[in-house]
């Protein structure tokens, strides 16, 4: 019954929308065929299907995961030309086909995925286009396999319980096709996975920090697209039955980014809106048929410019004015804090660290050991390394020499993923939340690290919200969040996934003496419940009523250490921050 | 001297003047890429552009080619500005994926616009050199040196040369420099960021401009031109170093080369691919290029 609460309170809205709008969906792809029976129409119909199919395999990549394809053309031709020749010349069942076009599409998504997607946005717009003009160029002029620029005729059509013999069988078929692809797009968006996608595309440094193998989820959601994009271009070719490189080419790689772009490119009902307006579009206005595709820059600019959310923003912004949002439930159970272990033993052992940007030593041979159950502050004064520290330590940064132990494993050169997902959470000096998502799905992705099946990620997500008293703000889109509600969301995203060590880079900056208060007895609260904790602050009271031990660094070396109150009398340390005392009076 | 010889420095001189077109049009994406952080997909299509006013005023207008081609330029320089205007200032504090997005859409406006008005037939253009009574180019040492492939090598060098005493010795280079590495600092310190901004991107329509009048005699004119020379362009920055103003020259150079050869000894019908395929390689061994530095993301 809980599970039953704790499900609905996770549709944020009280319905899903999206039942009904696939309910509503199999009506129409029932009546659709049925209401335009001309030839002409039932075409259009079969064309704006597989386009509609292109276009959601973009949903996944640009949409969710932010990451720019112009290769999708490439890809939907990749499908076309496998059912194309798999029936003409080579024979095979058309099943067959497919699947060796969707294995073909995998294998291409991947590689150029994998090898250009660590390099970031530019590369990969440039890339795909490459990759677009390189398939072009291949279609076109290796006649003896594909053709050439004749294309291929006579292509065959699926057996599907009864033979699709007539356009408008079809057209139910392909409009079923991409109905079933719609709803599985759709229901991607919140899973773990889509979560990660959506986290990337907001930021992709905090999703790494956060636990996402963030090069493994882009890699998958470019192959997902290029699959989507390749089924899209199989039922292209058996519902034209005759291909040409000329439906595969660059033209067409924009006209599927304008129609995701359009439509609205986070909403798989989005993209269908787009696909279906620039489909029939250029059939509506002949006269522009010439110069539609200077009108299809324009809408690109204008809709990038003024409406960013594409036409589905309008109708998204109309369902939150009747949705009715439901309070999260009572979480089952308190917050955790990692794994049991002795109080006192060595969990993170770090050895003559250090860091070095060209000749600027950042972090210089710094020891120094957490001990489990205590707050530790690294403190300094600006610039000494304090955050190039943490950011060591989390794997950000690569050291130049040293040796970091974290529960007995070396984590030197694990990737940011991998060190979260060993059990330490961090949070970033200037916050370095996923904006456009909701406090809950902000913290759902800082949950996941922890592993468990959605029910346990939500239990944690649930539970870290209600210790950091977010739960009337669970709804908010994060950007829309005051600055001190925006910091505890970040405490609250690090906690859902029960670390063993949070890491705290200024917790206390820009934050005002009430919200100092709230902070500290919040930390206090963790410790008595065995957190432990290495904070990086400069307020010195902050320091003094929380930490139990703390580290001084100076000039990315370290000059004291010890108790808290110990530190700050010790002289270097009181150098350090003051300066030479007879300097200062004056002596 | 013998036949393969001459054909070799024959294929090295082509290659380095087509070069030298890639290394000019990868200038003006180094240009706006350190002054904005953002790549400007529609580079290219101010070559394309550049082109097609210089082949609109010299046959449509009859103009003198010199007046053409300075009047060409003023035009490329309002291009710039008004492209900097409606597509780089709505978007400048949004991340870079609508600008890249943007300009992508802009390039498709450009050329099928350009296709629109002058149609799919292609338009050749006279070589500078035949306005002032010359004809052709010399041959020495069995190599034949094509004039206006000439003219484009010193032009090249003549433009980098400026570029270089622009930046290093003048205020104003100074001002667009401070901006490109930090535009809050240069704000603070007075300068008028916005401008120098607009003035990056007219400088960088001038370079694709002047770039595309200088292939135009060589290559065909048509709406497609530029997009294949923003790619190339776009692959001799990442081979030489994005971001680096001698990588973009230096890696236009070395694609135009391999380019010629590639032509010349494997394909001709996959010439354009070539360059491409250098791309990959170079992303999958070296993707910081030949000068380029790796850099992190600061947390």
């Amino acid at each position: 019954m809980t599970t039953e609460r704790v499900k609905r309170a996770a549709a944020l809205p009280w319905f899903k929308p999206g039942y009904l709008a696939l309910a509503l969906g199999a009506v129409v792809v029932v009546l659709l065929p049925l209401l335009f029976t001309s030839r002409y129409t039932t075409n259009l119909l079969i064309l704006c299907a597989s386009w509609g199919i292109a276009t959601l395999g973009l949903v996944v990549v640009l949409g969710y995961t932010g990451q720019i394809s112009l290769a999708q053309a490439a890809f939907y031709g990749i499908g076309a030309y496998a059912v194309a020749l798999g029936t003409t010349r080579w024979g095979v069942n058309w099943w067959l086909a497919l699947v060796l076009g969707l294995l073909a599409a995998i294998l291409a998504g991947a590689v150029l995925g994998s090898t250009t997607l660590k390099l970031g946005g530019h590369y990969l717009a440039m890339v795909t286009i490459c990759f677009q003009i390189i398939y072009t160029l291949i279609t076109t002029n290796w006649i003896a396999v594909t053709g050439g620029p004749d294309g291929i005729s006579n292509i065959k059509r699926p057996p599907f319980l009864i033979p699709l013999n007539s356009a408008q069988r079809y057209a139910w078929f392909a409009l079923g096709a991409l109905l079933l692809v719609a709803g599985l797009v759709w229901g991607l968006r919140d899973t773990a996975l889509g979560r990660a996608m959506r986290a990337i595309r907001e930021n992709e440094l905090a999703a790494e920090a956060l636990g996402v193998d963030t090069r493994r989820v882009k890699v998958i959601a470019f192959t997902l697209s290029a699959v989507i994009g390749a089924l899209g271009g199989a039922i292209y070719a058996s519902g034209y039955l005759y291909i040409s490189p000329d439906s595969f080419n660059f033209d067409h790689a924009v006209a599927f980014l304008a129609m995701v772009l359009v439509g609205g490119s986070e909403s798989a009902l989005g993209a269908i809106l787009g696909a279906t307006l620039l489909t029939f579009l250029p059939e509506w206005l002949r006269d522009l048929k010439k110069i539609y595709l200077v009108v299809y820059g324009c809408a690109i600019i204008l809709v990038i410019v003024f409406m960013p959310e594409g036409l589905w923003g309008y109708v998204k912004l109309l369902g939150r004015r009747f949705a009715r949002q439901v309070p999260l439930p009572p979480a089952k159970r308190a917050m955790r804090v990692g794994r049991r272990g002795t109080p006192g033993e060595e969990i993170l052992q770090v050895e003559h660290l250090a860091k070095y940007f060209g000749g600027l030593k950042a972090v210089d041979g710094v020891d120094f050991t957490v001990r489990r159950g205590e707050i530790h502050a690294l403190i300094g004064p600006n610039g000494s390394g304090k955050t190039t520290c943490i950011n060591l330590l989390s794997g950000l940064y690569v050291p130049t020499a040293g040796r970091i132990h974290f529960l007995g494993r070396d984590i030197v050169g694990l990737r940011p993923n991998r060190i979260a997902r060993s059990g330490m959470a961090r949070s970033f000096q200037n916050l370095r939340l996923f904006r456009e998502l909701t406090v809950w799905e902000n913290v759902l992705v800082g949950s996941q690290r922890a592993g468990g099946g959605e029910e346990e990620t939500e239990e944690r997500a649930m539970a870290a919200i209600e210790f950091t008293g977010l739960q009337d703000k669970v709804h908010e889109i994060c950007r829309n969040l005051p600055y001190g509600h925006q910091k505890l969301l970040e405490l609250a995203r690090a906690l859902a996934g029960e670390p063993e060590l949070l890491l705290l880079d200024e917790p206390g900056a820009g934050l005002n003496q009430t919200e100092k208060q709230e902070l500290i007895q919040l930390l206090k609260r963790l410790n008595d419940m065995g957190l432990t904790i290495l904070i990086v602050e400069h307020d010195m009271s902050l320091v003094s009523q929380v930490a139990t031990c703390a580290t001084v660094l100076n000039f990315g070396e370290k000059i004291a250490e010890g108790t808290a109150d110990h530190v700050l009398r010790h002289p270097a340390v009181v150098e350090a921050y003051l300066g030479d005392r007879e300097v200062a009076l004056g002596v | 001297m013998p036949e393969s010889l001459s054909m070799i420095g024959q294929l090295v001189f082509a290659g380095l003047a087509v070069g030298g077109v890639y290394g000019l049009v990868a200038l003006g994406f180094v240009m706006i890429f350190r002054a904005t952080n953002v790549v400007n997909f529609a580079q290219g299509e101010f070559a394309m552009l550049g082109a097609y006013f210089l082949v609109t005023l010299l046959q449509g207008l009859k103009l003198n080619y010199f007046a053409a081609i300075v009047l060409a330029l003023v035009i490329m320089a309002v291009v710039g500005l008004l492209f900097e205007i409606t597509v780089y200032y709505p978007l400048r504090n949004r991340t870079f994926l609508p600008v890249i997005i943007a300009t992508i859409g802009a390039s498709i406006m450009f050329q099928n616009g350009a296709l629109a008005v002058f149609g799919p037939s292609p338009e050749k253009v006279r070589p500078v050199i035949e306005t002032v009574g010359g004809t052709g180019g010399i041959t020495v040492a069995g190599v034949f040196f094509d004039y206006q492939y000439v003219i484009i090598l010193i032009v090249t060098v003549l433009l980098v040369g400026l570029q270089y005493l622009f930046f290093e010795y003048t205020i104003l280079g100074k001002k667009m420099q401070a901006t490109s590495q930090d535009k809050d600092m240069a704000r603070l310190l007075g300068i008028p960021v916005v401008f120098m901004i607009a003035l990056t991107f007219i400088y960088s329509s001038l370079l694709g401009g002047l770039s595309g009048m200088l292939v135009a005699p060589i290559f065909f004119v048509t709406h497609k031109m530029g997009a294949t020379l923003g790619l190339k362009a776009f692959a001799a920055t990442i081979c030489g170093g994005f971001g680096d103003v001698r990588g973009a020259i230096l890696g236009g150079l070395a694609l135009g080369v391999i380019e010629s050869f590639g032509a010349a000894y494997i394909s001709a019908i996959y010439k354009d691919g070539f360059s491409f395929l250098v791309l990959f390689v170079f992303l999958l061994v070296r993707p910081q290029g030949i000068f380029g530095e790796k850099v992190a993301e600061k947390a």
